[in-house]
């Protein structure tokens, strides 16, 4: 569990320079949606993609990236692509 | 009925000075804003010297957000949109929360982005396409200065960008000037802007149209109608003009620097003398000709000429097109100078910020002194009296001033601005 707050926490800092409501921001959760509630500009979609693979020395595929979304959604594919390498 | 255009407002990114209050004391005092780059000699440049607007870390913030400065690296993207937000406050507007279809922008560029084109070039050639990110697009595409100055003030008129090499800037203004003068727009915010460094200024050192001859002494290598004139100095920064049609000038009681009376573009199609890279006399003498009809003024009325000059040979033909075109000559030739002893040549930027200096002149009453022709071209004093190319600051009722741009292309460009009386 500890883990998983620790995995938002760094999410949160590296979605930081994308989001557009500091409101949503504050009150991030795992339920928190990048575009609906963060207002993430959906171009930065791929930025904070990219942000995430430097972060964890991951990559993440087509597929995946489509599936990123939602801090959830975020959250697994870090935990699968991490234990894949 | 058609629109009169006037002026409301003014933006300025210079080598010599950024804002008004610094530009304008720059070119009052013939301050150069050239410097040698020890970059340009490491990468085996023959003209190592140019001229870059000094813009701190800090200044660009007060533009631009973090975000839109994310892997950001576009100096002609982050000019244009400095001397356009400028120039929108000034003209006394701020930043709309709605969509304002009365406003928007012609703003012109010669390249946009060219450092983040590289790097993408890099990356892409490297297989990392898919980490290029989001804004590659935004940054290199040629409207990309009009698209981030569209999205900043929320512009809703026409908002793009135009390219006609050495003449984009002096171009804009008049397409602006067209489309308030139709009543199809009450305000555009016009001007031009320009990338700078290596990758902008290397084709030009390779066609040895810079000057080599000044690496050790910057301030000086800008020398236009002297004697030793050897090439231009290549430059960057961005010029802004916020044009509005006369009617909403008075209804808001703006601050009205200038009128804009006429003007005209063309092109020497290549003929006649005109080439890719030298100028048509016969189109050049005819743009003025046709801007000064068209403002209905007379030659003679002209105080003073912002020429092109840009310290090459071709600086003789250029006074002799305006004195053909003008018919006049001696002591009745305008006072005439270039701004570019001062900046180097801005390119695509050029004709914006020598039209913003051109406009400071008839609301502040002076002509600014050319720098760098102690040694004056004998051909160019044997044609016009050397009086009338002031080596110091002339301060004197300046009615009307001529400005022209001529560039790549064989296309020319030339304005016609007058002070509105009060």
């Amino acid at each position: 569990m500890s883990d998983k707050i620790e995995m938002i926490d760094e999410l949160k800092i590296l979605i930081k320079p994308y989001i557009q409501d500091e409101e949503a921001y504050k009150n991030l959760h795992e339920d928190t949606d990048f575009i609906e509630d963060l207002k993430i500009n959906s171009a930065n979609l791929v930025d904070i993609i990219l942000d995430i693979e430097d972060k964890y020395d991951i990559d993440i595929d087509n597929d995946s990236m489509d599936k990123m979304l939602s801090v959830k959604a975020a959250l697994e594919i870090i935990k699968i692509k991490v234990a894949e390498k | 009925m058609e629109n009169r255009v006037v002026i409301t407002g003014l933006g300025v990114v210079s080598p010599n000075g950024i804002g008004l209050t610094d530009f304008t004391h720059a070119i009052k005092n013939g301050i150069s804003g050239v410097e040698f780059y020890p970059h340009l000699k490491d990468l085996g440049f023959s003209c190592c010297i140019g001229g870059k607007p000094k813009v701190s870390e800090e200044l660009k913030r007060e533009y631009l957000t973090e975000l839109q400065l994310r892997g950001f690296n576009s100096s002609g993207i982050l000019y244009g949109c400095m001397a356009g937000m400028d120039a929108w406050k000034d003209a006394g507007f701020s930043i709309s929360e709605t969509t304002d279809y009365d406003s928007g922008t012609i703003f012109g560029a010669g390249t946009s982005g060219i450092e983040r084109f590289r790097e993408a070039i890099y990356k892409v050639d490297d297989k990392q396409v898919r980490r290029l990110g989001s804004t590659v697009v935004a940054q290199t595409m040629a409207s990309g200065v009009s698209a981030y100055l569209g999205g900043i003030l929320g512009l809703g008129n026409q908002v793009t960008t135009n390219s006609s090499a050495c003449t984009t800037g002096t171009e804009a203004i008049l397409m602006g000037f067209d489309r308030i003068k139709a009543g199809r727009a009450k305000r555009m915010i016009v001007g031009g802007t320009s990338d700078e460094g290596p990758y902008v200024w290397g084709g030009f050192d390779a066609m040895r149209v810079l000057t080599y001859k000044h690496n050790e002494s910057p301030e000086k290598g800008s020398r236009p109608m002297s004697a030793s004139a050897s090439g231009f100095v290549p430059g960057s920064g961005a010029g802004a003009l916020v044009l509005e049609s006369l009617e909403s000038a008075l209804e808001r009681n703006a601050t009205i620097y200038a009128e804009i009376l006429g003007g005209e573009v063309n092109s020497g199609g290549q003929r006649n003398g005109g080439s890719m890279t030298a100028p048509n006399s016969e189109s050049v003498q005819r743009c003025i000709k046709k801007a000064v009809e068209n403002s209905n003024i007379k030659a003679s009325d002209i105080d003073a000429i912002n020429g092109h000059l840009t310290a090459t040979i071709k600086d003789f033909t250029e006074i002799e097109n305006w004195s053909q075109a003008l018919d006049l000559k001696g002591d009745d030739f305008p006072y005439i100078n270039s701004l570019k002893s001062m900046v180097g040549h801005c390119l695509s930027a050029s004709g914006a910020i020598e039209s913003v200096a051109s406009v400071l002149q008839i609301q502040n009453n002076f002509i600014f002194p050319n720098i760098n022709c102690e040694d004056l071209n004998e051909e160019i004093i044997s044609l016009i009296s050397a009086d009338k190319i002031p080596q110091k600051l002339i301060e004197k009722e300046i009615n009307i001033v001529a400005k022209a741009s001529f560039g790549f292309g064989d296309v020319n460009g030339c304005i016609i601005f007058k002070k509105i009386k009060k």
